[in-house]
């Protein structure tokens, strides 16, 4: 590490800090932006490991140069507005305590990059595991570096789906795919909690910047949301730092590969909840309500996990049992809440790092090189793999608390700040369980070293043991090697790091404190003598005993609990949704109408508008026209059994609405209707090919009075509605619409203007949902093959001729005439009738004739594009020229226009609107030639007579 | 004089609508009730031009040209399905 002092840089100057700006915002982000490098390393035929490997490297180099900077006591900032309005941005901190946990992060990620190279086999999808494994490197750094709390939560859900991704990797085994799931649950569900009361810190505070939250401590504990505040965030740190009683997704997360489990479930994810806590203790810190739950918390997750741990015989399990214990001893040590704790634990976190993420690899190593994690099959592997062994066992030692190894070191200082807590007669209790805890780490340290690495010889292993490749045993060798020396000259090594992070981790002054190995003869010291020679005692008992290799029935587990609430809830929603769906429209269509008519009587009952206008003369054609309507309304009710009749009576009402929109000056509904009317008829054809001629008489007389009797009601209730509108004074929104179309969306036909100007968030929603039916209809039927009836419904086959040659002939001229029609409509939409969804439906018509006339395949060989694509390019556009308004400073969706002459045409007029409703016309085709045309495909000849 | 004879015309228009739609209703078979339609199809064309004729407008003319244009696929697809079901085949 670069030195500090007079080397320090000044910051003052501007484009220095930018640029250290920069630098810092790039450690993090390089590797999302890099993360598929190791898939392209593959592609290569290179290492994917080493891809991940220069990526690591290359995130490592800014902190190099920012290193001085903060050494030298200073704090690097970078911040970019991203949702403004929220609060968020993207700002990043770099301190003493980021930085220390940055180097964790990218120090054991490249002792782990380089182990996987050789754990992982060529089979896997290794590309796939090192970009997984690069996104989290990511995800994490930007946990440590955040310098906002929004962006924190971010960063940590994004840890949580990354892990999620890497402890299932292996997806073919059910155990992974289990485990990813629980651990996704647990920490997605404490990361919400998180989001929570993140959200509470920043209404108290005002703001979710670090800075200001950590300086606001006392407002924050003198809020009286403040007990809401500490156990949501504690929610959040407990779940992901595998704490009593969240505690139980780690174990089963040890279905990821080895380097997994070392590096995110030993040495970094697990600690991002002890880091929030560090982060967050200036401001949540200091209170009663802290110190008894973070501290209980802490030491029953110790004490309960140790013991459990010295029960398991999976190496893994162990070790994950083991994690959660010394996770619990931190979390006991943050609870105490004094600077020195503090210290004690961030000092304990590296050395659980360094010494749990060596063990983790050894594990693997004994996995790989023996084909099995069972101690009660392993034994005697010292004499074949005396190197592992050595380093394995020096790695425990330093777990078990060893003198001359860096966990002696916490652990004493840990077992000093237990003094003292408590009323008199209860002050024993922490240093009693402090010492029961430590005996414990110690009992199933020496059964991790004793079973395996020593004893008789194994009998029945899956293959026969060796030392594992040279390079494969670097990483541990480093990692135990850090242990040695921070045990044995803490003052040269580690001293210096924790005097630069601590500060920054208080943001106050550093306590007093030095570390030597030797402090004389002193209640700590007792404590670790009693806890070396009790835990080697109890394991030596329980051996002896037999009772370590009995199989310890599954009680009831978390894993169970939450798995059969979840069954729960997928069952509720069963029978939540057998209840509301019986598989027929009826139901939901008398609740429906029940509910209008309740809310409409509730809200127009004994009210009748003051009625300024008076019907006036009805003239003869509208007489006949309006019954021809009714009388073909009721006649689709007479025929609905007989579906083609139906199909032809609703056509009738279709057909008179269109003509009453011309009537009463409605020409662009009229279009519409029309147009509509054509392709709903076609596409009732299409359907009814497949369904019954007939449909059958469904329920009883008194179930059909019941829905008859509905219907007049509903019917009766939007007919007063239509009567009194038409009768209330013509004091509506239209006058505005009327008089503001032409000056604000510079065209003159109102609808056409409210449908791509005014209301064109409602249009672009519209299409968006029309895409979507589309996308529905061909995911469904796309490549379905369906069998149709060989005769009609009276039995008579089929005609033989396929096609009518006079259709044939008459189809050719009239697509260029309706595309030019169509064309005319959509230019000319803005201001006289027509516009996207008009001209979109005259070209999609068109095309359909020729479908009718030619046959699917003859118009798919000639008409080669996908329709979907062309819907989806449509909704793009729209969305595009929207967005476009944003480019240039005004809301989404804003619309200009401006008048422009040129030769022959003369003075016209262009409106950025007229763009969105290309897109509406190319979204329209698209959306109705997909749906009809794949359908039309379905068609194979099968008998179904 | 133009709108005495828009008038007759109308009165005959509509004569012939009710009628259709009288051999719409009684049917009795289902290609007489595909006829009807395609006969109310283009009385509503017509009677779309003649309201134009008198009230002097373009778009009434061009909702009786879409009519005329497309209006005659709804014929043409009933058509198709009685005698070969499958439509777009």
């Amino acid at each position: 590490m670069p030195e500090a002092g007079p080397a320090r840089r000044p910051l003052a100057i501007d484009a220095d800090r930018e640029f250290e700006a920069l630098l810092l915002a790039t450690i993090v982000l390089l590797p999302f932006l890099l993360m598929l490098l190791p898939a392209a390393f593959e592609r290569l035929r290179l290492s994917p490991a080493l891809g991940a490997g220069l990526v690591a490297l290359a995130a490592a180099l800014p902190l190099a140069w920012l290193a001085p900077a903060v050494l030298g006591g200073g704090t690097v900032l970078a911040s970019v507005e991203w949702v403004p309005v929220l609060g968020l941005e993207l700002a990043f901190r770099l301190d003493g305590l980021s930085m220390l946990f940055v180097g964790l992060i990218l120090g054991i990620g490249l002792l782990v990059i380089l182990y996987a190279h050789y754990y992982l086999s060529d089979e896997d999808r290794n590309g796939r595991f090192f970009a997984y494994l690069l996104a989290f490197m990511g995800a994490m750094l930007g946990v440590v570096t955040s310098d906002n709390l929004l962006l924190l939560v971010v960063f940590w859900e994004l840890t949580s789906l990354t892990s999620f991704l890497l402890i299932g990797f292996w997806r073919g085994a059910a155990e992974a795919r289990q485990g990813a799931r629980l651990a996704l649950l647990i920490t997605g569900a404490g990361g919400l909690a998180l989001l929570a009361g993140v959200l509470l810190i920043g209404d108290i505070v005002g703001t979710y910047s670090l800075g200001a939250v950590l300086a606001s401590g006392d407002a924050i504990r003198a809020d009286p949301r403040y007990p809401l505040v500490l156990a949501l965030v504690l929610a959040g740190a407990f779940t992901k730092s595998a704490q009593f009683p969240f505690h139980f997704w780690l174990p089963h997360a040890m279905a990821a590969p080895t380097p997994v489990s070392a590096y995110l479930h030993s040495a970094t994810m697990v600690k991002a909840g002890i880091f929030l806590l560090m982060r967050l203790w200036p401001a949540l810190a200091g209170t009663d309500a802290w110190f008894w739950a973070v501290s209980t918390t802490g030491l029953v997750t110790m004490l309960f996990a140790a013991w459990v741990a010295l029960f398991k015989h999976d190496l893994k399990g162990l070790l994950a049992y083991s994690t959660v214990s010394q996770l619990g001893l931190i979390m006991l040590l943050l609870g105490l809440g004094t600077p020195y704790a503090e210290l004690a634990a961030l000092f304990h976190l590296l050395n659980h790092a360094v010494f749990k993420a060596s063990l983790f690899m050894a594990a693997g190593i004994v996995d790989h090189e023996t084909g099995t994690r069972d101690m009660r099959r392993l034994s005697g592997l010292a004499r074949q793999m005396p190197i592992t062994a050595a380093l394995a066992t020096v790695a425990c030692g330093a777990m078990a608390g060893v003198p001359l190894l860096n966990g002696f070191l916490s652990k004493e200082m840990f077992f000093a700040q237990t003094f003292g807590i408590g009323t008199a007669q209860w002050v024993w209790l922490l240093p009693a369980a402090a010492t029961l805890g430590g005996l414990l780490s110690v009992a199933y340290s020496a059964r991790f070293v004793h079973d395996v690495f020593f004893g008789a010889p194994a009998g029945d292993l899956p293959r026969k043991p060796h030392e594992p490749p040279r390079f494969m045993r670097v990483p541990v060798e480093i990692l135990v090697v850090t242990c040695l020396l921070v045990g044995l000259a803490p003052a040269l090594t580690i001293e210096p790091v924790l005097r630069f992070a601590t500060p920054a981790l208080l943001q106050g002054p550093l306590p007093e404190f030095t570390l030597a190995i030797w402090h004389g003869f002193n209640l700590p010291l007792a404590m670790s003598a009693i806890a070396l020679l009790g835990g080697i005692g109890l394991y030596a008992w329980r051996r002896g005993q037999g009772a370590l290799s009995r199989d310890h029935a599954a009680r009831l587990s978390g894993k169970q609990l939450v798995e059969s609430a979840m069954d729960g809830l997928r069952e509720a929603c069963a029978v939540l949704g057998d209840a509301l769906e019986r598989g027929g429209l009826r139901l939901s269509i008398v609740t429906f109408l029940i509910a209008s008519l309740a809310v409409g009587y509730a809200g127009f009952a004994g009210t009748w508008p003051e009625a300024t206008l008076s019907p006036g003369g009805v003239p003869a054609m509208t007489w006949v026209a309006a019954s021809i309507l009714v009388v073909a309304t009721l006649a689709t009710v007479g025929f609905h059994r007989e579906r083609m009749a139906a199909v032809v009576a609703i056509g009738v009402v279709g057909l008179l609405v269109s003509v009453t929109f011309v009537k009463f000056s409605a020409p662009d509904l009229a279009l519409t209707q029309l147009l509509v009317e054509v392709i709903t008829v076609l596409l009732f054809l299409l359907a009814m090919y497949f369904l019954p001629a007939r449909s059958p008489r469904e329920g009883g007389v008194a179930r059909r009075s019941v829905d008859a009797l509905l219907s007049l009601a509903a019917g009766g209730g939007v007919a007063a509605l239509t009567y009194a509108m038409l009768l209330s004074p013509p004091d509506t929104i239209s006058h505005f619409f009327n008089a503001a179309a032409k000056p604000e969306g510079g065209g003159y036909n109102v609808v056409n203007v409210i449908l791509v100007d005014f209301r064109a968030l409602d249009t672009l929603g519209e299409i968006t949902v029309l895409g979507i039916a589309a996308l529905g209809v061909v995911a469904m039927l796309d490549g379905a093959r369906l069998g149709g009836p060989l005769a009609d419904s009276e039995g008579r086959p089929w005609t033989s001729q396929r096609q009518s040659l006079f259709l044939q002939v008459m189809s050719r001229p009239l697509l260029p005439m309706a595309l030019l029609v169509s064309l005319y409509l959509l230019l000319r939409g803005h201001n006289l009738p027509g516009g996207g969804f008009i001209g979109g439906l005259v070209t999609a018509t068109a095309i359909v004739v020729q479908y009718l006339a030619w046959g699917t395949a003859w118009v798919d060989q000639r008409l080669t594009v996908r329709y979907l694509a062309v819907a989806a390019s449509g909704i793009a556009i729209a969305a595009v020229t929207g967005l476009a308004a944003i480019g240039v400073g005004a809301p989404f969706l804003t619309s200009t226009f401006g008048y422009f002459t040129g030769p022959v045409v003369g003075t016209f007029e262009l409106a950025s609107a007229m763009v969105f409703d290309l897109g509406v016309y190319v979204a329209v085709v698209g959306v109705v030639l997909a749906i009809l045309a794949t359908i039309g495909r379905q068609h194979v000849v099968v008998d179904k007579a | 004089m133009i709108s005495v004879a828009v008038d007759i015309a109308s009165v005959l228009i509509g004569l012939a609508m009710l009628l259709a739609f009288w051999r719409l209703l009684r049917g009795p078979d289902i290609v007489d009730r595909v006829i009807a339609i395609d006969t109310l199809y283009i009385n509503a064309c017509t009677l779309l031009l003649a309201y134009g004729i008198a009230g002097d407008s373009a778009l009434h003319f061009e909702a009786s040209l879409v009519i005329a244009l497309l209006g005659f696929l709804t014929t043409v697809a009933f058509a198709k399905y009685l005698l070969r079901g499958d439509i777009m085949e």
